[in-house]
């Protein structure tokens, strides 16, 4: 690593990163309350009856773009905002830029929730953003990942550390995907053809956007937190390239049994099965790190929610590969299998990675320790159970959807008999959004905290 | 070796080119494939008798089969309802032929909405299923016809008259697009032709 003569806060723009924590905490929010209300419908007791801009369809899209633009998109780009400098040794391209950025893109988002509500959602999956608004979102996309890409330029030379392998290639990967997926099925290639792209977006975002930039943030923060260095460097060569390579390809497996040609069907298949190539090396690499020193699970919350977010990711992993096949796919798709493995990814993995971070970088930004250890248990284990809870729940409610769907037993039947498995949903989401107001609380009190005047304060934030 | 840790080598291999190659194999050749099929649902050139009365031109009536269509993603009923039945699960039975790549290529799949989720059942094959006014009054207030049903009322697309309500011009075009769904398709029966266009060999 170049040695910089700058100092740590013209190298990092504390503030920014802040932001994007910020702003992503309250989505977080945003997005849990109205994932609960749309819960609420399955129960037959939503909360606004025929109210058309608080229809739980709506709601639902609401629910969806804020997890993935609003929550994990700030805490993502904080990340990166944060590890980007701290691993080249060169600020980002514009500092004025990366605010100007911050403030655009909120808008987008906000935007995005308002013009959804008003009934102007786009008709692609994860790609519900409106029409109008897409193209800015490309285009800011684009800015950020100018701005974070020049200091990456500028270590050429050297040979980079993993977390940057990752991140790279996702600020390529980001705006190629975000392009095809919101405008290709949308005016070009209609029906089954926009399907087979649309199946690819699916997958992207998740696959080239979401998960490398939460793998870069893992390599990063658990060696830091745990002041141990990362067991194997080759581990993490072959898990990065194993994602390069089977992730794009993974795209059918979310129209299996489609009209898309069986071949793609197959390809897709194959590719999903290869993910576990990079699911092991990741998953063993970073619990081997953690291996060198358990004992810190107790204390050393970063490294807590890390290891909860790697075993869903192990687990979801696995899921992935026996959910894949076609056999197991007659019978869970289309069912709240699927729901369940969603939530378990983007809410019991890369969610809990970025509150792992949360949890490191916020008191050192403060330079306040956190208010209440108490209410970081609370936070910790109401979350995890209760998205342990729903994931259980929802993928038993997958397999009886399913075996009664195939039983040709009228299909009200399996709406009734799912409602059991809908209650707990419902209360589980209650249990997650209890312990993330927990977090919530605690945050506030620590802020309130760190802005009391105290004359030992250092000058230099110590991250 | 060391390209592989640099930025050369992830720029251009794992960045662009292998992104590149997942998508021209596997959206590209696919894409390439479908898109020489012939349509094999048009817009229909005459109104269905049992719109006769709310669309007096073919004209009109298409114009509603698109606006049902906006509608259907405005409210999101794709986020529960698929638009595709599987060579599966007895899908065939239950909802009617097999979906075919050639049945989706028109301009109302232009955005796809082959839907990922069942709340409610399948609707490419909905078309004569139920009568108009089924429809109307399960889109006022599904639990009136269906008690158990979960789907939200769609009360905002009608007008209370002499305390009665009556479709407005939107729920007219939401029913239509329903009724049009599969409407070439519910006739038939399916032959081994089907299965050959459909993705799976027929012995599946």
């Amino acid at each position: 690593m170049k040695t910089n003569p700058q100092t740590q806060s013209d190298l990092i723009d504390y503030d920014l990163v802040k932001w994007h924590f910020y702003a992503g905490i309250a989505y977080l929010l945003l997005a849990i309350v109205a994932g609960l209300t749309f819960s609420l419908q399955f129960l037959q007791r939503y909360p606004f009856p025929g109210v058309e801009y608080l229809s739980p369809g709506r709601v639902r899209m609401v629910h969806t773009v804020v997890v993935a633009f609003a929550w994990l998109a700030n805490g993502l780009f904080g990340i990166m905002y944060y590890v980007v400098p701290k691993l080249t040794g060169f600020p980002v391209w514009s500092r004025k830029l990366g605010r100007a950025l911050f403030a655009l893109y909120n808008a987008m988002a906000v935007g995005s929730v308002v013009l959804i509500l008003g009934g102007y959602a786009q008709g692609l999956e994860w790609a519900e953003t409106p029409k109008i608004l897409d193209p800015f979102i490309a285009l800011i996309v684009v800015g950020i990942v100018i701005n974070l890409i020049v200091p990456i330029v500028k270590t050429r030379a050297q040979a980079m550390y993993v977390s940057l392998w990752y991140i790279l290639a996702a600020l390529i990967w980001t705006p190629l995907v975000y392009v095809m997926g919101n405008f290709l099925p949308e005016y070009v290639f209609a029906g089954t053809s926009g399907a087979t792209i649309s199946s690819m977006y699916i997958h992207d975002l998740v696959g080239l956007f979401v998960t490398p930039i939460g793998i870069a943030g893992v390599y990063y923060l658990l060696p830091v937190a745990m002041k141990r260095p990362l067991y194997s460097h080759a581990l993490s060569l072959i898990g990065f390239w194993g994602l390069a390579f089977f992730y794009p390809l993974n795209s059918a497996h979310h129209y299996l049994f489609s009209p898309i040609p069986l071949w793609t069907q197959y390809a897709s298949i194959v590719a999903s099965i290869g993910v576990h190539v990079v699911v092991y090396t990741v998953v063993f690499n970073i619990l081997a790190t953690m291996a060198a020193d358990w004992k810190q699970l107790v204390d050393n919350f970063p490294v807590r929610w890390i290891l909860f977010g790697t075993i869903s990711y192990l687990l979801t992993c696995i899921q992935c590969a026996i959910q894949v096949t076609l056999s197991a796919q007659s019978i869970i798709h289309f069912t709240d299998w699927v729901v369940g493995h969603s939530h378990f990814v983007l809410f019991g993995t890369f969610s809990i990675w970025i509150t792992a971070w949360i949890y490191y970088l916020l008191p050192r930004i403060w330079q306040t320790p956190f208010f209440s250890d108490s209410l970081m248990r609370w936070h910790f284990w109401l979350v995890t159970i209760g998205i342990s809870v729903m994931q259980v729940d929802l993928l038993a409610a997958g397999v009886v959807q399913g075996m009664m769907w195939r039983s040709l037993s009228p299909f009200i039947d399996s709406v009734a008999a799912s409602v059991p498995f809908w209650w707990v949903r419902t209360f589980s989401g209650i249990v997650i959004l209890s312990g993330e107001f927990c977090f919530l609380v605690n945050l506030y009190l620590t802020w309130q905290e760190s802005r009391r005047p105290r004359p030992e304060m250092a000058a230099e934030v110590a991250v | 070796m060391k390209m592989i840790e640099r930025f050369s080598g992830v720029f251009l291999i794992a960045g662009l080119g292998l992104f590149l190659v997942a998508f021209l194999t596997l959206a590209m050749v696919p894409v390439a494939m479908l898109e020489k099929l012939p349509s094999k649902a048009d817009l229909p050139t005459y109104v269905p008798e049992s719109f006769q009365q709310d669309f007096p031109s073919g004209e009109a009536y298409r114009a509603a089969l698109v606006r049902g269509r906006d509608l259907y993603i405005r409210e999101a009923c794709w986020h529960c309802h698929s638009q595709f039945v599987r060579p599966t699960a007895n899908e065939n039975l239950r909802y009617g032929p097999v979906s075919t790549p050639a049945e989706s290529q028109n301009i109302l799949s232009l955005p796809q909405l082959f839907g990922t989720r069942r709340v409610g059942p399948d609707l490419s094959r909905q078309s004569g299923k139920h009568p108009n006014d089924w429809q109307y009054a399960h889109l006022f207030q599904p639990t009136s016809v269906v008690p158990q049903s979960v789907m939200p009322s769609y009360s905002w697309y009608f007008e209370l008259k002499d305390g009665k309500p009556v479709p407005k011009a939107d729920a007219k075009a939401i029913v239509a697009y329903l009724q049009w769904l599969g409407a070439d398709w519910n006739q038939r029966e399916e032959t081994a032709d089907d299965f050959e266009q459909a993705s799976l060999p027929p012995n599946e």
